[in-house]
């Protein structure tokens, strides 16, 4: 790839790119506007967060990409090729290996560390566009932290619904300030963003926006008093392969019997329990 | 063992490649870059306007890796664009130094100069041409030189002329108000994202690299029932602009020190748009304002759309959406909607798992509650 700088940019494109991200990182939650760049991959798979990885990426960096909770999904492979091809870095599934992660829709089951960084890929960045569409109306409302509209949004569910429906993406407010779209993952990796250890960064690519959760930042899922913001139920769930419960599932049908079973939706947290299992048959599964 | 079933990606990406690659050589034969810039100028242009990057050759390539598909072609032109530095900025160029091939205006009928129709297929009947299954290479090159031969015959010194525009014309009447040139440095908006409201820079950036069929398409929207605009074309104008830069050494911003790069083809379009000004005392008259358009490449249709659009932008008339900003400006782009369109493809797993959640919650509560009032 001799045609192309390390880590596929012009030094120029890096550095802008960072100037916004520590932008990001001063003002949690905060949208930061960027000239995001065409890339080699689809606008929409992930261009955001591919230049936030290639923007930060040193010689020395260790890089997870994952996909929907999948290291080997088609597109976290995709991604892991190019940043592989234009930089030499190594790739590794283990995510407490990686000091760079780079993830569509899911925050891994392993509780990220200090010096870990996690980038988001973000189709919607904007949380308030469910109801209002024009960017300019959005940014004067972040502006005056007039968020009834999400408030609103929520309640006009309960009373539709009986509960809050957001599935992936419920909107949080972020160190007491912005009201921040997480990325789609599900309500059940909100929580970990909460005071996280790792630096986490959003990158939407082509609505051209970065924004950050800074380490031990305070993360809170909008809610109600009465109605409290719940993750998805996974009672009574266990992973048929290596048997974990409070994990979040992806949910299968068996193809002969048509019964459902589930197991664990972050592919590498499962093997690394299974290898667990094979290595040391004392260890409990369940944990 | 059971895991293996989620996995595997890697390999399959490789074969599906593969599969890529044969799909485009199965017949044994191959486009080659010559004959996709010989024969291809129609694709060629729309690539480079859409691609926002001026090299035929480069369009060339992407034409064929993309095997003809105009989104891809494209996609590939701007991944590429986006990684090459700026290392110089053009003067400024007046499209009076065009060296024009076809120039005609729909407005009047005697332009000063005369209206010059140069190739286009405006005036052909639409009937496939049978012949061109046949047509060899030798016979093609055969009637090259003929045609040529008349043309040194025949030329006058013509082909060099540079015209005057139509529009100064009108000036010169006072049907439309004079202008001063805007020379005020550019923004550029694959350096600094949108911002609203927007410069008619940025706007006419975002016009000239959008997507054919979503410019065109637009404005038809406009001049069909959604806008209040009926415009009129002024002057279309197709031909060579010579571009130049200052000179790099020794920082001389002097014409004559300035260096030549070479060649662009261009389209330029200035519509005329007929509105009711209210002068004193509550008179009316009606003036003339401009649209204007421009593209890389001979794509006149796309040209006169982007005229029609960046006049409605101008207006901001609230009552369509063809008028507001942020609803043309943002959706045009061929590689942001195609990419988010085709991101459907990916697994949402997760996400549609996540709303499964929410329904059955939803669902059970339901079931809970005409359990209750049936009690």
């Amino acid at each position: 790839m001799s045609a192309y700088n390390f880590a596929f940019f012009d030094e120029g494109s890096k550095r802008e790119i960072r100037r916004a991200t520590l932008k990001a990182i001063a003002i949690p939650g905060y949208q930061v506007p960027f000239a995001s760049r065409e890339m080699p991959i689809a606008r929409g798979w992930g261009t955001g967060g591919l230049q936030l990885t290639l923007s930060l990426v040193g010689k020395e960096d260790v890089l997870k990409v994952i996909d929907q909770g999948s290291d080997e999904s088609v597109n976290a492979v995709n991604i892991k090729k190019l940043v592989g091809k234009t930089t030499g870095i190594r790739a590794t599934e283990e995510t407490s290996e990686a000091t760079l992660i780079q993830s569509r829709h899911r925050i891994p089951e392993i509780p990220l560390s200090e010096g870990q960084i996690l980038v988001l890929q973000v189709p919607l960045p904007e949380p308030l566009r469910a109801y209002e569409s024009s960017e300019l109306v959005t940014k004067k409302l972040h502006g005056e932290r007039e968020y009834s509209g999400a408030w609103l949004m929520l309640f006009e569910q309960i009373m539709r619904y009986g509960n809050m429906s957001t599935g992936a993406d419920h909107p949080v407010l972020v160190h007491d300030r912005y009201v921040m779209a997480p990325s789609p993952i599900p309500r059940f990796d909100n929580p970990k963003m909460n005071r996280s250890e790792a630096l986490i960064l959003l990158g939407a690519g082509r609505e051209k926006k970065v924004y950050a959760v800074p380490p031990h930042t305070q993360v809170v899922s909008l809610a109600f008093d009465d109605y409290l913001f719940q993750t998805e139920s996974s009672a009574g769930n266990s992973c048929k392969l290596c048997g974990a419960t409070d994990v979040f599932m992806d949910e299968f049908v068996h193809e002969e019997t048509g019964e459902t079973y589930h197991q664990c939706n972050d592919t590498s947290y499962c093997l690394s329990r299974l290898n667990r299992k094979v290595l040391h048959q004392e260890v409990p599964l369940n944990g | 063992m059971a895991y293996v079933a989620v996995r595997g990606g890697t390999i399959a990406i490789e074969e599906s490649i593969k599969r890529l690659k044969f799909e485009r050589v199965k017949k044994g034969a191959i486009a080659t870059i010559p004959s996709i810039e010989g024969g291809m100028r129609g694709l060629i242009d729309q690539v480079m306007s859409e691609g926002s990057l001026y090299s035929e050759t480069l369009a060339a390539i992407a034409i064929k890796q993309a095997e003809g598909n105009p989104e891809e072609a494209v996609f590939l032109l701007r991944a590429y664009r986006s990684t090459l530095p700026r290392k110089h900025y053009s003067r400024t160029i007046q499209s009076e130094d065009m060296l024009i091939e076809r120039r005609i205006s729909a407005s009047f009928k005697n332009i000063p100069g005369g209206q010059v129709l140069g190739a286009t297929p405006d005036y052909t009947h639409r009937l496939l041409d049978f012949d061109l299954i046949q047509e060899t290479e030798e016979e093609a090159r055969q009637w090259l030189s003929d045609f040529q031969e008349i043309q040194e015959k025949e030329s006058d010194l013509r082909d060099l002329i540079q015209y005057p525009k139509v529009l100064d014309y009108l000036r010169k009447e006072g049907l439309i108000a004079d202008c001063d040139n805007q020379d005020q440095e550019p923004d550029d908006v694959t350096r600094k994202s949108l911002e609203f409201p927007t410069s008619r820079s940025q706007r006419l950036q975002v016009l000239t690299r959008g997507q054919t069929g979503a410019v065109t398409s637009l404005a038809y929207a406009v001049i069909r029932a959604y806008g209040s605009v009926h415009p009129t074309v002024g002057e279309l104008r197709v031909g060579e602009m010579p571009i130049y830069i200052d000179n790099p050494i020794n920082q001389k911003t002097e014409e004559d020190d300035a260096y030549y790069l070479g060649e662009m083809k261009l389209t330029e379009v200035e519509m005329l748009i007929p509105v009711t000004v209210e002068k004193e005392r509550g008179k009316k008259e009606i003036e003339f304002e401009i649209g204007y358009g421009i593209c890389f490449g001979q794509n006149e249709t796309k040209a006169i759309a982007m005229g029609i659009l960046d006049n409605c932008l101008e207006n901001k008339n609230p009552q369509y959406p063809t008028s507001d900003e942020e609803f043309v400006l943002f959706h045009i782009d061929s590689v942001e909607s195609s990419g988010f369109i085709s991101h459907l493809k990916m697994p949402h797993y997760v996400t549609f798992q996540s709303k499964l959640d929410s329904a059955r919650k939803t669902k059970r509560q339901e079931n809970a509650s005409q359990k209750e009032s049936n009690l």
